[in-house]
C-alpha cells in the first residue's frame, strides 16, 4: 500500500489525489479494528491477516476462476465475515469469560494472526501476485494523473464507508452495537442481546478488513508478508483518531494517507524516512493529546 | 521457589534455589556433554536470553501497562554494544552494561510522556517503538544500513592483579558453554532481582498500580517516577539481553529484533502466567523449545505451533503456572 505516484510529476493535486485515494482505503482498514475494539475491548492483532486473506480470495476468484470483479469482492466479504464470527463465537467468547486478565486476548489475537499466517502461506504461497486490471485507462487532466482503475476503488471504498456509517446510525444492529460500545451492561440490561451482536460486530469487522484487501489485490496485488505491516498501520490509524470511534477511525485514516502521501513527497531527497517521521510526530502527538483526535480519555 | 536472602527463608524456597542452580549449572552442562549435543547451549543460552528480556516485559505487566516495545530496545541495546564494541574498541565487559544503561536512558526519555497512555494505547505505542527502532537502525549512518554490522569480535578477557577472572573468548574451545554460562548466569541475576523487586515495598507500590493508578496517586504514591523506574529496568533487562545475543551471533542486522519479537516477548509472559515472577522464564522455555521441536513438521511448523498456542490459551487463559505446580504460591 504505497503511493505510487511518478515521482517526475509530483504537483499538490496529484500529492493530495494520492492522498485521498490511500486515506480512503486506511479508513476501511481502521474502521474495522476500532469496530471490534469498540465491542469486545479486544486489540484484533489478526486484522492484517485478515486483509491478506480477503486479498488473496479475491485474487483467486477473479484472477484464477475469472469470475467478476464484484463476485470476487463479495467472497472476500462473506468468507471474512464467516471467518470473523467463527473467532469471536469460538475462541474469543471462551477466553474472556475464563481469563482474570483481559489482555488475555492479545496473546490469543496474536495466536490467531500467527495461524492465520499459516494458513495463508499453505494455501497461497508466498508470491506476490496480481490480477488483471478491473478499467484500462488513466484520467490524466493537467497536473493531475489517476489511473481509472484506483479511481474506482477509492470511490467504492468511499461508499463502502459511507454505507458502513449508515448501517451504524439507522439499522437496528447498528444502534444494538452502537449501545454495545457505550456501556455493555446498560445494553444488556436494555434487552440487547450481547452474544449475538458481539458475533455480528467481529464479522462486520472483519467483513471491512476483507473487502479492502480485496479492493486492493486489484491495484497494487497480494502477498503473504503483509499482514503485520497492516496491522501497524491500522494501530497508528486507530491512535491518531482515538480507539473504539468510528469518526476518530475515518479521521485517522485520511489524515495517515494524507502524511504518507506528502511525506513521499517532500521527504523524497532525504532516503526512506516518512514513516519515522511519522511516528517521531505521533509521539509528541500522544504526550500533548493521549485519547488521539476524538476518543474518550482512557477508551 | 523464592530467591531471596531474607532471613525468615522458608525450607522449600532454599531447596527450591538449590535445585535451580544444580540443573542450570551442573546437570544440564553435564548432560551436554554426556549426549554430545553442544548445539543445545546454543539453544538455552538463546532462551536464557530471550527471558531475560521477557522479564523486562512482565515488569511492565506488573505496573499494569502491555508493553510491546521490548524489541526496540533488545536492537538498541545491541546496536550500543556493538558499536562500542567494533567502533569504539571497547571491552565488551564494559560495553555490555553500557548497553543496559542506554536503553534505560532511552526508556526515561521515552517512557515520560507514553507512560501517561493506558491499556491498548499504550501497547499501540510500543508496538510502533519497534517499528520506530527498526527504521532508525536503517536510516542512521553509524549502523551500517541494512547491511548490519557483522564479525564483531568475541568478548576477550579480563584480569585483575594478574588474575584471570574471565578468559578471553577467542581462546575458548567451546565459547557456546562460556556463553551459555555467562546467559544462565545473568538470568538468574535478573529473576532475583525482580523477585526482590516484587517483594519489596516498590514492588507493593507497583501493584497498586496495576490495580488503580488514582487510588494509588491519593493516598500519596508517586506514580509517574514509579512508572518510569519499572519501565526503565524492564529496558535495562531489554538492553543487557541484546547485547549478549548481538555477542554470541557476532552480528546484528536492523531485522534482528522485529515486531516478531516484541509480540513474542510477550507471549512468553502470558503463557508463563502474569502473576508469577517466573512466568516469563517457563513461558520462554516452552515456547522457544515448542518451536523448535515443531522444526521436522517442516511447512506445517506455524500452523501447528499457532494451533497449539491457541489451544493452550483456551485451556489456560491465565498462563502455565497457574496450573499451581508442586503447590507453588501465587506470586
Amino acid at each position: 500500500m504505497a503511493a505510487n505516484a511518478t515521482p517526475d510529476r509530483r504537483s499538490m493535486e496529484q500529492v493530495i489525489a494520492n492522498g485521498l485515494y490511500l486515506g480512503a482505503q486506511y479508513a476501511l482498514v481502521a474502521l474495522g479494528l476500532t469496530l471490534i475494539f469498540a465491542l469486545m475491548n479486544v486489540l484484533n492483532f489478526a486484522h492484517g491477516q485478515m486483509y491478506v486473506l480477503g486479498g488473496f480470495i479475491t485474487y483467486w476468484v477473479y484472477g484464477r476462476l475469472g469470475l467478476p470483479f464484484v463476485v470476487a469482492l463479495a467472497a472476500s466479504a462473506v468468507t471474512l465475515a464467516a471467518v470473523g464470527a467463527a473467532v469471536e463465537v469460538l475462541l474469543f467468547r471462551t477466553v474472556i469469560r475464563r481469563s482474570v486478565r483481559e489482555e488475555s486476548t492479545m496473546l490469543l489475537a496474536a495466536g490467531i494472526a500467527y495461524f492465520l499466517d499459516a494458513v495463508i502461506l499453505l494455501l497461497f504461497g508466498e508470491k506476490q501476485r496480481g490480477v488483471p486490471k478491473i478499467v484500462m485507462g488513466v484520467f490524466d487532466w493537467d497536473n493531475l494523473i489517476m489511473p481509472y482503475d484506483r479511481i474506482l476503488v477509492g470511490g467504492l471504498a468511499v461508499v463502502f464507508i459511507v454505507a458502513f456509517m449508515l448501517f451504524m446510525q439507522y439499522s437496528r444492529p447498528g444502534r444494538a452495537m452502537r449501545a454495545l460500545a457505550q456501556d455493555r451492561v446498560a445494553a444488556q440490561l436494555m434487552g440487547v442481546q450481547v452474544d449475538r451482536y458481539s458475533m455480528i460486530g467481529f464479522a462486520l469487522g472483519a467483513l471491512l478488513a476483507g473487502v479492502v484487501g480485496g479492493l486492493l489485490a486489484a491495484i497494487t496485488g497480494v502477498n503473504s508478508g503483509i499482514g503485520g505491516p497492516i496491522s501497524i498501520k491500522a494501530f497508528l490509524m486507530v491512535m491518531i483518531g482515538g480507539a473504539g470511534v468510528v469518526g476518530g477511525a475515518i479521521a485517522g485514516g485520511f489524515v495517515l494517507g494524507m502524511l504518507e502521501s506528502v511525506g513521499l513527497t517532500v521527504l523524497h531527497s532525504y532516503g526512506d524516512i516518512t514513516y519515522l517521521v511519522i511516528f517521531a510526530g505521533l509521539m509528541v502527538f500522544l504526550s500533548i493529546r493521549p485519547q488521539g483526535l476524538m476518543g474518550k480519555p482512557w477508551g | 521457589m523464592g530467591l531471596g536472602m531474607q532471613s525468615s527463608l522458608r525450607p522449600g524456597a532454599v531447596i527450591g534455589v538449590a535445585v535451580y542452580v544444580a540443573v542450570l549449572f551442573v546437570l544440564v552442562p553435564w548432560a551436554i556433554a554426556a549426549s554430545g549435543r553442544t548445539d543445545l547451549y546454543y539453544t538455552l543460552t538463546s532462551v536464557a536470553l530471550l527471558s531475560i528480556a521477557s522479564a523486562g516485559v512482565w515488569l511492565t505487566f506488573f505496573i499494569g501497562r502491555i508493553n510491546i516495545g521490548q524489541g526496540a530496545f533488545s536492537l538498541a541495546g545491541g546496536y550500543v554494544s556493538a558499536i562500542l564494541v567494533a567502533r569504539a574498541g571497547l571491552s565488551f565487559w564494559l560495553a555490555l552494561p553500557l548497553a543496559g544503561l542506554f536503553c534505560a536512558a532511552v526508556s526515561v526519555l521515552v517512557g515520560l510522556p507514553i507512560l501517561r497512555l493506558r491499556g491498548v494505547y499504550f501497547a499501540m505505542v510500543t508496538l510502533v517503538l519497534t517499528e520506530v527502532a527498526r527504521l532508525l537502525a536503517l536510516a542512521l549512518p553509524i549502523t551500517n544500513g541494512a547491511k548490519g554490522m557483522v564479525s564483531l569480535p568475541l568478548p576477550g578477557g579480563v584480569k585483575l592483579l594478574g588474575v584471570t577472572l574471565i578468559p578471553d573468548f577467542a581462546t575458548l574451545a567451546t565459547p557456546n558453554r562460556a556463553f551459555y554460562f555467562l546467559s544462565v548466569a545473568l538470568m538468574s541475576l535478573c529473576f532475583a532481582a525482580m523477585y526482590r523487586l516484587v517483594h519489596s515495598r516498590i514492588g507493593r507500590l507497583c501493584r497498586s498500580l496495576q490495580q488503580n493508578e488514582e487510588l494509588a496517586s491519593s493516598i500519596g504514591v508517586n506514580i509517574a517516577s514509579l512508572r518510569v523506574l519499572a519501565y526503565s529496568i524492564s529496558s535495562f533487562f531489554g538492553g543487557v539481553g541484546g547485547a549478549i545475543f548481538v555477542a554470541v551471533s557476532q552480528s546484528i542486522y536492523p531485522s534482528s529484533f522485529t515486531v516478531n519479537d516484541s509480540v513474542n516477548f510477550m507471549l512468553n509472559c502470558f503463557l508463563g502466567g502474569l502473576g508469577y515472577v517466573f512466568g516469563p522464564m517457563l513461558g520462554t522455555l516452552v515456547l522457544y523449545f515448542g518451536w523448535d521441536l515443531l522444526f521436522q513438521t517442516g511447512r506445517f511448523q506455524l500452523l501447528i505451533f499457532s494451533s497449539i498456542l491457541i489451544a493452550l490459551m483456551l485451556a489456560l487463559p491465565n498462563g502455565l503456572l497457574s496450573l499451581r505446580p508442586f503447590g507453588w504460591r501465587r506470586g
